[in-house]
């Protein structure tokens, strides 16, 4: 693995910030999480109705991928992979799914809600957006794992599987939410190492 | 670039609680899948086949207490543990560990669980497997819907690539429970009946429950004699509905193209495929109208899922070992279910149990979220 990757650009969604680059994109004061999401929505301009179907963990890795994505087009067949992991897999609509079952007088199981029982439905949903029809995994670590990330992202370039990479580090968990998103490159200023992505998702 | 191989396996489901028990039922026409009357589960009656209770419990007392593990963690912890037995492998710091699962510990989440709401995070559930069995390094946990269990082996194909580690364990599993039957249900796709993949008068999905487990290896020492070598993978999205397949195959066609690439062979020398086949209507026709874009309509075809049912995250490590017993005793197993041709497009389906010198054989499964994975392996001819 000599080949050096960079990179290109990445973005925050937490603490009521978003931030790309570094820069604050968007601040709000919002009350819950889904008027935070649906605010970062409005004030990127976005028309995508089915925006309003998914659940908190789709729509914060959605936001993260139009960030990153923004500058590219969306028609041509490109060869982008996603990489994305958490820690609460999709426990929050879990539960409420299990919710939906746990009274036998009140049981009411549905598709729109189910799902979403899975994380990687995050993924698909970024490739919809995207047309991204390229490699694609989910992963769950209890914390950020810069080094399994970087490790794989490079070999999924490395072995020409794609040519750059959308990563990132998506959780939400009740009310709590750490989205951490980032396109891994050829070409780019900052180098694409462990070091880097731990220093760039703590600080 | 160095030979990967898949060696030591078990599998753990209603047909046994090893690979050559499993093989034995499937050689022999032997289905796990049952009618099942459980309130706790669903309201009404429905097919399934689930791992024997009584059995699970017997088979762990000699190992642990079977109070303080749930029922997927025993499973699991079993299944791998033989693995470990069998390829005397180091659990050191060259040793990666991949847990593969679509719902994990889910049924934790159930007011009447004795267990606490926290194990149903997949975290948990690496750690107990984990400190039970003394591996060193955490769990990369691969939760991918129903091609978890085949996108495990490509991901541990990729970390030795990467050279941090010599070896990986892989364990996956998943149990059926409420949440998953009630889901589907929801769906509409649950099966009233046995599942029948690719047949006519296929209705639905059976869920099934089972652990499967491997050594995925590049070092020759621990080569089994059933060993097959990893020769190409690729997992790629349909990117056109997040609860069904693309109606043209389009991920899973680019997932086997990128895998024959990758692999350097031709589709011709393909000696069996070891198909997903759910028996909903849109996946069969899907992994039809697939097969037929890559040419592969002509080549011996079945799908496992009318022995085990569908065992969602472990389906896709299960059928690969499976298909590794194929290739191993030169014998292809019918797809058990199947009657009359029930797709679009023509495909070679196995329906009687044929003896036949094997080679090379393909892995393919597809999920919900488009998410589709092809493995190729081949048989290792330095045994």
């Amino acid at each position: 693995m000599d080949t050096q990757y960079y990179i290109k650009s990445y973005c925050k969604i937490k603490e009521a910030h978003v931030t790309f680059n570094n820069n604050i994109v968007f601040e709000d004061d919002a009350k819950d999480l889904k008027s935070f999401l649906k605010n970062i929505y409005k004030h990127l301009a976005l028309k995508y109705a089915k925006f309003f179907k998914m659940d908190n963990l789709s729509k914060l890795a959605f936001l993260g991928a139009e960030l990153l994505l923004q500058d590219d087009e969306k028609d041509t067949d490109r060869d982008i992979a996603i990489v994305l992991s958490n820690r609460a897999s999709s426990l929050e609509t879990d539960r409420k799914h299990q919710e939906a079952i746990q009274d036998k007088e009140k049981y009411y199981p549905s598709p729109a809600i189910f799902v979403y029982t899975l994380p990687n439905i995050a993924v698909g949903e970024i490739s919809i957006r995207h047309q991204l029809k390229s490699e694609n995994a989910f992963f769950v670590f209890d914390t950020f794992n810069a080094e399994f990330l970087c490790n794989y992202a490079t070999v999924l370039l490395e072995k020409n599987k794609a040519e750059s990479v959308l990563c990132g580090w998506v959780d939400v968990d009740g009310e709590n939410y750490d989205g951490f998103m980032y396109l891994v490159s050829r070409k780019g200023k900052i180098k694409h190492t462990i070091k880097e992505l731990t220093n760039l998702y703590q600080n | 670039m160095k030979q990967i191989f898949i060696t030591y396996n078990n599998i753990i489901s209603s047909l046994g609680f090893d690979t050559i028990s499993n093989i034995e039922n499937v050689s022999n026409g032997v289905s796990g899948i049952k009618k099942i009357d459980d309130d706790n589960l669903l309201q009404q009656p429905f097919y399934s086949s689930l791992i024997d209770t009584v059995k699970l419990d017997v088979a762990f007392q000699n190992i642990g207490d079977i109070t303080a593990y749930t029922r997927l963690e025993k499973m699991m912890i079993l299944s791998l543990k033989d693995v470990i037995s069998q390829s005397n492998i180091p659990l050191d710091a060259k040793t990666g560990f991949i847990i593969s699962t679509t719902k994990g510990n889910v049924d934790t989440l159930d007011e009447n669980s004795s267990f606490p709401k926290e194990r149903a995070y997949l975290s948990e559930l690496g750690k107990q497997i984990q400190q039970f069995l003394s591996i060193q390094n955490e769990a990369v946990i691969v939760s991918n819907a129903c091609v978890s269990g085949v996108m495990a082996v490509s991901i541990s194909k990729r970390m030795i690539e990467s050279k941090l580690y010599e070896h990986v364990l892989i364990v996956s599993g998943d149990v059926v429970s409420e949440f998953i039957l009630s889901g589907f249900q929801s769906f509409q796709a649950l099966s009233d009946a046995p599942c029948k993949p690719f047949s006519k008068n296929r209705t639905g999905i059976t869920i099934g429950e089972a652990a499967a487990s491997v050594l995925v290896t590049s070092n020759e020492n621990y080569l089994s004699k059933d060993a097959v070598q990893i020769l190409g993978d690729a997992s790629h999205n349909d990117a056109n509905h997040i609860s069904g397949p693309s109606r043209t195959g389009e991920g899973l066609v680019r997932s086997m193209k990128s895998a024959f690439k990758e692999a350097n062979i031709e589709t011709q020398q393909i000696d069996y495929v070891s198909l997903h086949g759910t028996a909903t209507n849109y996946n069969d026709e899907m992994e039809a109208i697939a097969l037929n874009r890559m040419h592969l309509e002509k080549v011996p075809v079945n799908s496992l899922k009318g022995y085990y049912g569908h065992t969602l995250g472990a389906s896709g490590l299960l059928e690969t070992i499976v298909g590794m017993q194929s290739l191993y005793n030169n014998c292809l197993y019918p797809s058990y279910g199947f009657d009359e041709l029930g797709v679009s497009q023509s495909i070679n389906i196995i329906e009687k149990t044929k003896k036949k010198e094997l080679t090379v054989f393909l892995k393919t499964a597809s999920g919900f979220g488009g998410s589709n994975t092809a493995v190729i392996f081949k048989k290792n001819k330095n045994k």
